[in-house]
């Protein structure tokens, strides 16, 4: 526990990542499945950045991929919201347990 | 114990603890509020590599930009003050459990991983280097993502208002239980939706 | 001097007459469709004359003998080197006077249903069919192969059925299509096996390649009576088959039972196809691989011989009884094919003992001038009264001079009185059974006089009998006006007529034989006095009965109840064959195999989609349509495949 290494940033990472997915599978609620999401993806963004700390300092290929993901939870979260208000519209709730018309 | 340590854990917890009670709060908007402080955590943790840009861009979109989008949905579909649905109980043991059988097996994997490490010179993270390498056009340049980049921002944004917009109904059409205090695509809602994309570019 | 586009040409207008007025003429040029056909036939007809001519007396003899020619042939369908089928056109004494029997009485039948079918809603329609069964019937007789002659011979059958059912309304003409298109079949599938059993073992399917290995002593010979099946050579079990086809065909007994109900299509239809050409396919048959049957395998002739006999005897019975007009001419035309095929039966092949095949050409030559004559006759009477039954005819002699004429020389023909063409064809026939076979003569000499009565019967039925009273009550006597038949049908009558008188006097034996030499036929008058005696006694006896209304024909009948009652059932063959398909085939194999398909097949699939059903439906759970849980299944999947992928996989 010297110095803070890349076994860090990857359990910090880690741990995030799971808890966006006990997030995403027990939150009933559209928005706050959405925020798990971000979560997740902020998890493998750290792992990205922290490769590229760690082990490839010549290159900034990592600093790329998290910008493009950045961009990219952007375009999806603006998306799920749209989704989300017109599901809202239509059954006046965003509870994920009511919206299940598509089965069998 | 130096300072550098010390300030990665609370950076580590911040993250971690916000995180924690975002997925676990049941008032919706502590929740996002806990979320912002995670990001910003994140965000802390990138200048505490030495990547101010990644930091920067962290702080603008995510804390900046899809928070906020995320606290304005819920200021259009959530009346204030009311708690959220607990989750089921036996899901969220199973996901408890799943999550955390999946963190420890991963760490394991980690733990056991040998990582080579690069020994060649470092390139400088700044902003005119991230830029120039991502806009080149040569082996290593980012141009043709990039673009895709965009034009998926774009559709995005089209498919965003296709899909909140209000459909004209003719008068005569309309039912009578309709259209009482039914969400109604205004120029604001779009307006907020376009602004995220334009923060994301 | 065989020119081939011009024999090509025999078949192919009739065929593109069909196929123009099918596509073109029904729609655009309804009322021309007849002349337009009759037109393509007369070219045929002169073509046919023309080969036939030039096949008899300028190019067909080298030396002593006709030769098969083959004029054109080119391969279709190619199997294996040794094997294929072939389109060709063979050229030899019986297909060139079938040619000529065919394209003239298609000719003939074409120029009469100008008359008789005038007015018809479907005119074009029939003449296009015409087309297509004169077309088929020439493609038959001029077959260079044997699956060549099976195509065009199931053609025949198809142009026969939409024929019989041309007034496709009437409940018994669609019975009877199918009765004939299904009963044909069932022979067509005899003949069907027999091609391949023959054509199996002489590694061949060409006419003249097959009757070459299986007539002289070659391997293919040797194989195929070595193969045997039932105490049978593969050889007489092939022949037979082929001749079953051709029984079904040429309606012979028991397989005649289509061809009474047959007679429900149009007259002219009956006289072409069910009197002078289709029928006579089984003896062309035959005739076309005597050779075979008569060096290699005689059972198979015997077997031919007697169902010939059989069928001739039982059918002339029948007849006698029977008082629809067209039915009656039915079963002389089974019974006269009777006398064909036993003629082929009592031959053998070459010289002196080939007369029963020259006597057979002969009368099918004969009989398809006469017989055409008496159903075009009858055509008219029926033109005339408007009714096929002989309660409704009588004292028409009068009433129609031309048509009573003819059909009198017609009757006189088939009876066989001198000097008319049946005297002569059925005396060669009856010499060639006396030189060979005594019982089979005396079945001969017999039917022929039971055809004696049976035709003046008819005859005098017809024209004599009772004064004619129009049936037509409410509008009395409408038909007279009528007037005896136009003279597009007149003049096929007296067509025919002229040459029914003459046509005896053709020195067959000259031309066509078994073995293609000369054949001098002997004219014994002393012979002919017993059949020409017999023959004269059913014609007095049927004067007598039938001239004058009398009592006399019913007190005969009831005198021999039992014979008469089975005789005017058609001694109850078809209610025979009702039974074994109704009872026993339907009951015993029919009921089982649907019981099978219903339960066990249909069971077998059912029992596959009830599991698929059941299944689905234990698991539609899982499609809850909760994206939850959907996650949680795919999250517990990658963990499971990062264990199995880590651990089990190196």
């Amino acid at each position: 526990m010297n110095d803070i290494g890349l076994l860090h940033f990857l359990f910090v990472s880690c741990a995030l990542f799971f808890i966006g997915v006990y997030g995403f599978l027990t939150r009933r609620n559209l928005i706050t499945m959405l925020m798990s999401v971000e979560l997740i993806l902020n998890s493998v963004n750290i792992n990205f950045v922290a490769f590229n700390k760690y082990l490839y300092v010549d290159k900034l290929d990592g600093l790329f991929f998290t910008i493009f993901i950045i961009t990219i939870a952007a375009a999806e979260a603006a998306v799920a919201i749209a989704i989300i208000i017109n599901l809202y519209r239509n059954h006046k709730t965003i509870d994920v347990e009511e919206a299940d018309s598509m089965k069998f | 114990m130096s300072a550098s340590i010390i300030i990665f854990y609370i950076l580590a917890a911040t993250i971690i603890g916000g995180a924690i009670m975002a997925v676990t709060s049941l008032k919706i908007f502590r929740s996002a509020v806990f979320l912002l402080f995670s990001l910003i955590g994140i965000a802390g943790l990138y200048f505490y590599m030495d990547y101010e840009f990644i930091g920067a861009v962290q702080v603008v979109v995510y804390v900046g930009g899809i928070v906020v989008l995320i606290i304005f949905s819920i200021f259009l579909t959530h009346g204030s003050g009311e708690d959220m649905k607990r989750p089921h109980l036996l899901r969220a043991a199973f996901s408890a459990l799943a999550a955390i059988f999946g963190c420890m097996l991963t760490m394991y994997f980690i733990m056991n991983q040998i990582f080579v490490v690069s020994n060649k010179a470092a390139v400088e993270p700044n902003a005119g280097n991230i830029g120039a390498q991502m806009l080149s056009t040569t082996e290593h340049g980012y141009i043709l993502p990039f673009e895709v980049v965009s034009m998926l921002l774009l559709a995005a944004m089209i498919g965003c208002i296709v899909i909140a917009i209000k459909v004209k109904v003719p008068a005569h059409e309309i039912l009578p239980e309709k259209g009482e205090d039914e969400l109604i695509a205004t120029p604001d809602n779009l307006k907020i939706e376009g602004a995220a994309g334009n923060e994301a570019l | 001097m065989l020119s081939t586009s011009l024999i090509i040409l025999i078949p192919l207008l009739p065929l593109l007459t069909f196929v123009l007025i099918a596509l073109a003429g029904r729609k655009y040029f309804p009322s021309l469709c007849g002349i337009l056909g009759t037109l393509s036939l007369l070219t045929s007809f002169l073509l046919a004359a023309t080969v036939a001519y030039d096949y008899f007396f300028v190019v067909g003899k080298v030396g002593e003998v006709y030769q098969q020619i083959i004029p054109f042939k080119m391969t279709w369908l190619q199997f294996t080197p040794n094997v294929a089928i072939d389109m060709g056109i063979l050229l030899d004494p019986i297909s060139v006077m079938m040619l000529v029997v065919v394209t003239l009485i298609s000719l003939m039948v074409h120029f009469y249903s100008l008359g008789y079918m005038k007015g018809e809603e479907r005119y074009a329609t029939y003449y296009s069919f015409l087309g297509l069964f004169t077309f088929s019937m020439l493609g038959l007789v001029m077959s260079s192969n044997i699956f060549q002659i099976y195509i065009f011979w199931e053609l025949v059958g198809v142009s026969s059925y939409l024929l019989i059912g041309y007034y496709f309304d009437k409940p018994s003409a669609v019975a009877a299509s199918k009765k004939a298109f299904i009963v044909t079949r069932f022979a067509d599938l005899g003949f069907l096996v027999g091609i391949l059993v023959l054509s199996y073992y002489a590694g061949t399917l060409d006419f003249q390649t097959l009757i070459t290995r299986l007539t002289t002593p070659t391997d293919q010979l040797h194989s195929i009576m070595a193969a045997s099946f039932l105490g049978c050579s593969a050889l007489t079990w092939g022949l037979v088959l082929v001749f079953i086809g051709g029984a079904g065909k040429s309606a012979m007994f028991p397989l005649h039972i289509w061809l009474p109900d047959a007679m429900e299509g149009p007259t002219p239809v009956s006289a072409l196809i069910h009197a002078a050409t289709m029928v006579v396919a089984g003896v062309f048959l035959v005739a076309r691989l005597f050779p075979v049957y008569s060096i290699s395998c005689p059972t198979a002739l015997d077997i031919v011989m007697w169902v010939g006999a059989s069928s001739s005897f039982i059918a002339a019975i029948i007849a006698c009884t029977q008082t629809d007009i067209k039915r009656v001419l039915a079963y002389s035309t089974m019974s006269q094919i009777g006398y064909m095929m036993f003629a082929l039966g009592v031959s053998r092949y070459g010289g002196e003992n080939g007369l029963g095949y020259m006597a057979s050409m002969f009368h099918l030559f004969t009989h398809a001038m006469f017989k055409a004559l008496l159903f075009l006759g009858a055509g008219a009477v029926i033109h005339y009264v408007h009714s096929n039954e002989m309660k409704d005819m009588g004292g028409l002699r009068k009433l129609m001079p031309v048509t009573h004429l003819t059909f009198l020389i017609a009757c006189l023909a088939i009876a066989g009185i001198p000097p008319f063409a049946g005297f002569f064809s059925k005396e060669e026939i009856l010499q060639a059974a006396f030189n060979s076979n005594k019982a089979i003569f005396g079945i001969a000499i017999l039917t022929a006089a039971i055809t004696a009565f049976y035709m003046f019967r008819l005859y005098f039925n017809i024209f004599w009998n009772k004064e004619y009273h129009a049936h037509g009550d409410s509008h009395g006597g409408h038909d007279a006006h009528y007037g005896e038949a136009p003279f597009t049908m007149k003049f096929p009558l007296l067509f025919l007529a002229l040459l029914s008188i003459v046509a005896g006097f053709i020195p067959f034996g000259k031309f066509v034989t078994s073995d293609g030499k000369f054949l001098l036929t002997e004219f014994h008058p002393t012979f002919s006095i017993a059949p020409v005696l017999l023959a004269s006694l059913g014609i007095v006896i049927a004067w007598s009965f039938y001239k004058k209304e009398s009592a006399a024909p019913q007190k005969m009948a009831d005198g021999m109840s039992g014979l008469y009652r089975g005789a005017y059932h058609k001694f109850y063959i078809d209610e025979i064959y009702l039974f074994i398909t109704k009872k026993v085939v339907f009951n015993l194999i029919g009921r089982p195999a649907a019981w099978i398909d219903r339960n066990i097949v249909d069971g077998f699939m059912n029992l596959l989609a009830d599991v698929t059903g059941k299944i689905s439906f234990l698991i539609k759970g899982l499609q809850s349509g909760k994206v939850q849980n959907y996650a949680a299944y795919f999250f517990a999947g990658v963990l499971g495949f990062v264990l199995v992928f880590i651990y089990l996989w190196t």
